[in-house]
């Protein structure tokens, strides 16, 4: 029961750091495609947080916003590249 | 002999759960690190990919019910369908949109490409050069 709970907390810690490059490579990108896909890997790691948060709170029904959002985040950035595309 | 199932469970979803964290962590430090956009581009694809889903799988392992694994299954199918699809488009549009390359790419086999879009010798120039400005002539025209 400890370990896993401790394997849990160093999951939350480093997906944590994992957003906050991301969020430095989201403010310091050159272009706008740089942009999106910081937004691809923060998409990713806020799916792996809700999974875990998921196991902390015995809460099973969060695994349905971690399967929503799985398919929001490829909806948003295919409609921005085309959007950058037809513009 | 009888073995504690519950700690094998337990031991094989943090292995997995730690495993799908470094390979997360590879891919953020490669988003930041890299010094291009492509090269970025497919540390973010195989990295993140990779990391969400191993993370999935062992929270799936832990919860050990059917009704959760499938929508873990769900969750993985969806991913692995649409991450190459997102980041093919993404990266083709970064080709149309000449997003610059690094220095020490090795271009050699991607130059037909280039030549078939005319995507190399527009490079210098804008693509729809400006009309004469005749509004004026148009004007003598009406007279």
């Amino acid at each position: 029961m400890n370990i896993f709970e401790n394997t849990l907390l160093i999951a939350f810690f480093v997906l944590g750091i994992c957003l906050l490059l991301a969020a430095i490579r989201f403010a310091m990108g050159p272009s706008l495609l740089d942009r999106i896909t910081a937004f691809d890997l923060i998409v990713a790691n806020v799916i792996g947080i809700i999974v875990i948060y998921s196991k902390l709170t015995v809460d099973a029904e969060l695994i349905d916003v971690a399967l929503i959002l799985s398919l929001f985040g490829f909806l948003g950035s295919i409609s921005f590249t085309y959007y950058m595309l037809r513009r | 002999m009888n073995i504690d199932l519950h700690f094998v469970k337990e031991i094989i979803s943090s292995v997995l759960i730690l495993m799908g964290v470094f390979f997360m962590l590879v891919a953020a430090i490669g988003l930041l690190r890299l010094p291009d956009f492509y090269t970025r581009m497919s540390a973010i694809t195989k990295g993140a990919t990779l990391g969400m889903g191993l993370i999935v799988l062992g929270i799936g392992v832990y919860f050990n019910d059917p009704e959760m694994m499938f929508k873990i299954l769900a969750i993985l199918f969806f991913t692995i369908i649409t991450s190459p699809v997102a980041a093919h488009a993404i990266t083709r549009t970064a080709i149309h949109k000449k997003v610059t390359f690094w220095k020490k790419t090795n271009l050699e086999e991607f130059e037909e490409y280039l030549r078939e879009n005319r995507l190399k010798e527009y490079a210098g120039q804008k693509k729809y050069p400006k009309e004469p400005h005749n509004s004026i002539k148009r004007a003598d025209d009406t007279e």
